[in-house]
């Protein structure tokens, strides 16, 4: 435990090092150009507290961040508008809604690709096409197009974050579900196992470390999908919504928070299937 | 070419047959005969060894056996029946070189997996998984998982799990290969017993010499290029066999036999 606190403590040191440094070259010339204007001259230590201190700086202090955040999640009720836990909530339901059916989207792709050789022919090349169109050119269309429908609201989100999230499954579960060996696939046919069985038995609990791998990927990437999807849809609520509003009126400070918050979300999504991995794979004996 | 299934006269007694067995791969290399008229019949309750040196085609040939391979040419029957008949009523066992237990399986499931797949009962399974641990001489390790046994260990299992079902044939491809020389001493002496007593048929692959001539009734002597049989030795060992018996005139003799035909195959090949 100790020999890994220190470097990460020297890591987070250097980030907030540069990151201050930053601020300080980015936000000068405002704080010059005012300085200016009010016919003042700003000495060294002046320019950097007035760099840390602006309304609406170019690049906000961390600490001007974590006094937002600290703000608009602590001191704010949850159901306020201006909670960033409110926020948060609602870009989370879409996620988590988008990775479940990214999630099975992609392992029942992956399972037709292992078990129909018309698929595995065909499917492949378009599920990379899929990925290769930006996504912020498909989330408008798709939202207007289930809009005009009569579907709104979670849906459409959960939708962009899903066409995001099934990709690595695909991929992962396609690698998975064939790692079993030569030899094990003859074992069970000397069984004279049927394709289910050799699915159930052997198949499906081999490719679990290639799932979890993917699982990671699909889970950072859902968070971006529902995000991107509050973007272009001129979203009231949401970090996406978050971000276009502060980026509006230039509330920097703003913008910042909601990336911290996404980034954290990301991170405490990933790190909680980080855990469902390790004792899966340790209870099945491949950790 | 005609993979049909011929019945011709077999004996009583022959659980395997083979008449001219021919298989041919196709490689860039152009073909490559792995087997070329093999004739071979096992009779019930013999324990048959295969051995040669590597692309003699001896597992190959097992592989026959099992439906895992198809022959070219030539005839080959199990129980009788087509392998792949013989495959679908279950009626061998396979052990193959490495243990290929399931990770996530306890020792017991993993000997459960076949009787699961092959639809015995609840009830079924837990007897027939005790008797075959003990069988093995495993019983008490039925909870454990695969990783918390030694590599002899986890052999032993995988060959309770080609027991647990009704398979009257036994094939097993050189299961012992990976292992060092007292464990394969050991679980030599245990599979002899364990061939006594269940009266199966073993057809057994492997590259040493000591251990086939320990082991079988029938040592069958294979060389490469094309694989072929050159030299079927019928064993004058009794039936009884401490470990011991490896130093005695008669062990030798056989063994020597054995040598001969192994270095014939070669003299061939150069």
């Amino acid at each position: 435990m100790r020999q890994s606190v220190l470097p990460v403590l020297t890591v987070v040191a250097l980030i907030f090092g540069l990151w201050y440094g930053a601020a300080v070259a980015l936000n000068a010339p405002w704080a010059r150009d005012q300085a200016q204007r009010a016919g003042v001259e700003l000495s060294f230590s002046e320019l950097v507290a007035d760099t840390w201190a602006q309304k609406k700086p170019k690049l906000p202090a961390p600490h001007q961040v974590a006094v937002e955040i600290w703000n608009t999640t602590v001191e704010k009720k949850i159901t306020s508008k201006r909670s960033l836990v409110y926020h948060s909530w609602i870009t989370l339901s879409a996620t988590l809604l988008g990775f479940a059916l990214g999630t099975g989207l992609g392992i029942a792709l992956a399972v037709g690709i292992v078990f129909n050789r018309t698929m595995d022919m065909s499917v492949m090349p378009w599920i990379i096409a899929s990925q290769t169109v930006p996504i912020l050119a498909v989330a408008p269309m798709i939202i207007v197009v289930l809009n005009a429908v009569g579907v709104s609201g979670l849906l459409p989100k959960a939708i962009i974050s899903m066409y995001l999230s099934f990709f690595p499954v695909v991929v992962g579960m396609v690698k998975g579900l064939r790692s079993p060996d030569a030899m094990q696939l003859d074992q069970i046919r000397t069984w004279n196992a049927s394709t289910s069985q050799g699915f159930w038995k052997l198949r499906l609990p081999s490719s679990m470390p290639y799932l979890f791998a993917s699982l990671k990927i699909a889970m950072a990437a859902s968070l971006v999908g529902a995000i991107v999807g509050e973007l272009p849809t001129g979203a009231v609520a949401g970090l996406g919504a978050r971000l276009l509003a502060g980026s509006y009126y230039g509330q920097t400070i703003q913008i910042w928070s909601a990336l911290i918050m996404a980034a954290a979300l990301a991170a405490g999504l990933v790190a909680l299937i980080g855990v469902i991995q390790r004792v899966a794979l340790k209870r099945m004996g491949m950790a | 070419m005609h993979l049909a299934v011929e019945t011709w006269n077999l004996t009583d007694n022959s659980v395997i047959s083979a008449k001219g067995l021919n298989l041919t791969f196709q490689t860039n290399d152009g073909p490559v005969h792995a087997l070329k008229d093999v004739d071979l019949d096992i009779e019930k309750g013999d324990f048959v060894s295969f051995i040669g040196p590597s692309g003699c085609g001896k597992t190959t040939f097992l592989r026959c056996m099992a439906d895992l391979e198809t022959p070219t040419g030539g005839s080959i029957t199990v129980n009788g029946v087509s392998p792949e008949e013989a495959r679908k009523s279950r009626a061998y066992g396979y052990v193959f070189q490495a243990a290929g237990l399931y990770p996530w399986r306890t020792i017991g499931g993993n000997i459960r997996l076949p009787l699961e797949i092959m639809g015995y009962s609840k009830a079924e399974q837990a007897e027939r998984v005790a008797r075959v641990l003990d069988l093995v001489e495993l019983s008490g390790f039925e909870k454990k998982f695969p990783w918390q046994l030694s590599g002899g260990m986890q052999q032993r299992a995988s060959i309770a799990r080609a027991l647990a079902f009704d398979a009257d044939i036994l094939l097993m491809d050189e299961p012992f290969g990976a292992l060092d020389e007292i464990v394969r001493d050991h679980l030599n002496e245990q599979l002899l017993k364990l061939w006594d007593r269940t009266g199966k048929t073993i057809a057994f692959v492997t590259h040493s010499i000591p251990e086939a001539v320990y082991l079988s009734t029938k040592i069958v002597v294979m060389s490469p290029r094309p694989g072929r049989i050159t030299d079927v030795i019928e064993s004058t060992l009794p039936c009884d066999r401490p470990l011991d018996i490896r130093d005695t005139p008669e062990f030798l003799e056989i063994a020597h036999r054995v040598r001969d035909g192994l270095r014939a195959g070669h003299a061939y090949d150069g």
